[in-house]
């Protein structure tokens, strides 16, 4: 499993490029709403999930989908390491 | 329907025809019947004409019996026949059966204010000689366009941005706050337009040039005061404003029928066109030509519901399959049209339909344009309506429940978690009272694709603030109103023209000289209906529901009851799913966007490997690619690459000019 700080610059990287094109990413902080700072709509949830169980060999379950989950890099971070421990 | 244009030379030098003749070969698309010119010394006026009423003798520029009032005039006044009866009572003579002769009286009965007696869709210009004065005036709602600007020391102006562009001297710049308005409200705040320097006559206003002096004068206004259920000389029950909805709607439908050539009817398989349709079957005996736009993809396409149209009301179908690939490759040409950036592709099947309505040799087509703003159907109120539900209560965790009763087609946001659903449309009752409560999750979900502009257009964007622009302009009795007519105002005033009836209308339907009518729009309906309450526009979470109780037995029941699709069509697969577009290719290159300067080359080149990937398919993504590449076809098009080889007003295919010299 990749250390914390690891995963959360994976999942800073990945926010930067894919939802804000490489720009503004130094205003992000770990702990923005990606919803308030309007860097997630419907379908990036869905981009974001996608990338969450390509990348890390996990599965997400309906239930999980929710904004305590998944609405900030410190939020996905906490989720990740939780799911992953479950799977290893 | 027409095309117009003109010069007058603010330092009295006289007119040279040969500019004329360039400002109105430009826009010979919209008339490709006949060609005129006149010149008044430092006035010329300029005319293409498509002939829809009096084929004979329509020919304009028109002139009154004595010469001293001379008019060009692009549009339908469809009250005519009653204002010219009234007005040979008066004495007036009248040498021909046309709506513009209407007009030329009119305006010698009562000067400016002439323009409140017209039932219509209008832009016009009148040379006064006597009071050496030229007088515009656009229709209320903003259907037929007209630009203007002052540059070589002459006002000019025209239907379209290109014949002012025709001119020599005139700059061609980019202005990038239209980019920011465009990128946040998908229009330009009027009388701004997408290029430094270049105005818009506002919906609903007139203007004088006289003396070298400007003045623009608002000759009408959409009012929301009288929507208190209380309000005088309105019926009461809901039966009785069903009763006069349907009337007035019959009515617009009959005078807007006026015309010398046949008349047809766009479908749509929604409710509004349908209901147009069925108005017109009622004043016909004739098989109705109906037209439609159908999709291979069927997440766009309503061929059963149009299908069901025409066999409910027997009508004579055609339609126009897009594809993809169609949407690609007309793309460029529809924003020679709509002359400023867009960010949706709908404009090109429309773009389409026009083309196969104007083959079969129909000039007309009345469509159901209007009713969504006025009457009530756009989800956005909807979604207004169920986020200050559930501001009301922010506790509830049953209320935001209603929000999987919004959007039923968007398959990504059906999808979605409760929890979610709720975190998108969550509201804080403090946020109710803003006074654009309605449109800020749209407006916010827009600007994001600022994010794409380069450093340097956000330097020179400084501080700029759309919101307090918007704000400053609106009507004072505006904070008074109920937050549905709220929406229905910023709806009506700025999508609508500045969208709608232009990038989805005007311009893609007179690029192939057919001329829109919109029974909803008729001026006594528009009236009517922004008196009717809300509650009998959106019963409950019922969209158009006045409308659809008036569509009982009109339309087939499916057709009415089926909930709202709004009109879209495929984005990002209509650019990268088939053979590649050379011009895509090239406008969106690193090296192009860095040139142009708007754009960061970085961030657009991560979006569009998105798109080409497939990975997009948010509305964000696709609105900012649709953006990005109009922008650029616009910067292309009209800034670096002029066209010259457009055919001239000396390229006559009909007749040769009327020159009054």
């Amino acid at each position: 499993m990749s250390p914390v700080p690891e995963i959360a610059q994976q999942l800073r990287q990945f926010i930067i490029d894919n939802f804000l094109f490489g720009q503004d990413g130094d205003g992000l902080s770990d702990g923005d709403s990606l919803l308030d700072q309007g860097i997630v709509d419907s379908m990036g949830v869905m981009e974001l999930v996608g990338f969450l169980e390509a990348t890390y060999g996990i599965t997400i379950e309906d239930q999980e989908l929710i904004p305590d989950n998944l609405d900030s890099i410190d939020k996905l971070v906490k989720f990740l390491t939780r799911k992953l421990q479950r799977v290893s | 329907m027409c095309g117009i244009a003109g010069i007058m030379n603010l330092d009295g030098a006289r007119v040279e025809p040969v500019l004329l003749d360039r400002m109105i070969g430009r826009v010979r698309h919209r008339g490709p019947d006949d060609c005129g010119v006149s010149i008044d010394k430092q006035v010329g006026l300029a005319y293409a004409r498509l002939s829809i009423i009096d084929l004979v003798s329509g020919q304009q520029p028109m002139r009154n019996e004595d010469n001293t009032v001379s008019i060009v005039f692009n549009g339908e006044i469809f009250n005519y026949i009653e204002l010219r009866a009234e007005l040979l009572r008066r004495g007036h003579k009248f040498l021909t059966q046309c709506d513009t002769e209407v007009i030329l009286h009119l305006y010698e009965e009562k000067g400016e204010e002439c323009v409140r007696d017209l039932n219509g869709q209008w832009a016009f210009a009148i040379w006064d000689r006597k009071k050496q004065s030229l007088f515009l005036s656009r229709d209320r709602l903003g259907v037929r366009p007209l630009f203007y600007a002052v540059a070589n020391h002459a006002f000019l102006f025209g239907s379209e941005i290109k014949s002012i562009f025709a001119l020599p001297g005139v700059s061609r710049e980019i202005d990038p706050v239209a980019l920011d308005q465009i990128f946040t409200f998908w229009v330009t705040i009027p009388p701004r337009t997408a290029f430094e320097g270049i105005l818009e006559l506002p919906p609903g206003h007139s203007m004088t040039v006289h003396d070298g002096k400007v003045t623009v004068k608002r000759h009408w206004t959409l009012d929301y005061g009288a929507s208190a259920e209380t309000a005088a000389n309105v019926p009461g029950s809901e039966e009785e404003y069903a009763g006069k909805l349907l009337e007035l709607l019959v009515d617009a439908t009959r005078i807007r029928l006026r015309a010398d050539v046949p008349v047809g009817a766009y479908l749509s398989g929604g409710l509004d066109s349908s209901v147009v349709t069925a108005l017109i079957r009622r004043f016909t005996d004739t098989p109705l030509r109906t037209f439609s736009v159908t999709f291979d993809d069927p997440e766009f396409d309503e061929r059963a519901y149009q299908q069901e149209v025409v066999r409910f009301l027997g009508t004579d179908h055609q339609e126009v399959r897009c594809t993809y690939e169609g949407i690609g490759r007309v793309f460029p040409e529809v924003i020679w049209h709509t002359e400023k950036p867009i960010l949706r592709t709908a404009p090109a099947p429309l773009y389409m339909l026009s083309g196969l309505v104007r083959k079969e040799g129909y000039k007309v087509v009345l469509t159901g344009e209007g009713s969504d703003e006025m009457l009530g159907g756009y989800d956005i109120f909807k979604e207004a309506k169920i986020r200050r539900f559930c501001a009301a209560h922010p506790e509830s965790s049953i209320r935001p429940l209603l929000f999987r009763k919004l959007y039923p087609y968007l398959p990504q946001l059906q999808s979605q978690s409760d929890a979610y659903l709720a975190a998108f449309f969550h509201a804080r009752p403090e946020d109710t009272r803003h006074e654009f409560f309605s449109h800020l999750p749209r407006w916010e979900l827009t600007s994001r694709i600022k994010r794409l502009f380069s450093d340097a257009m956000r330097s020179r964007l400084g501080s700029y603030d759309g919101y307090a622009e918007l704000r400053d302009r609106l009507p004072p009795g505006y904070p008074t109103w109920d937050g549905f007519s709220q929406a229905q105002y910023l709806e009506a005033m700025y999508l609508l023209p500045g969208y709608i009836l232009s990038s989805q209308g005007d311009r893609v339907s007179m690029a192939h000289a057919v001329e829109g009518r919109f029974p909803f729009l008729d001026h006594r309906v528009v009236e009517f209906a922004a008196q009717i309450p809300p509650r009998l526009k959106m019963k409950v979470l019922n969209e158009k529901y006045l409308l659809k109780r008036c569509a009982n037995g009109l339309v087939p029941p499916s057709v009415r009851e089926r909930p709202k699709q709004p009109y879209r069509a495929p984005e990002g697969k209509s650019f990268f799913s088939g053979a590649p577009l050379d011009y895509v290719d090239a406008l969106l290159s690193p090296e192009r966007i860095a040139h142009d300067g708007i754009f960061n080359p970085g961030a657009v080149q991560k979006l569009v490997e998105k798109c080409r990937q497939g990975r997009a398919s948010g509305i964000k993504d696709s609105m900012a690619l649709v953006g990005v590449l109009s922008t650029e076809l616009v910067v292309e098009q009209f800034v670096r690459n002029l066209k010259e080889d457009v055919p001239g007003a000396g390229d006559r295919a009909a007749t040769a000019p009327i020159y009054h010299r």
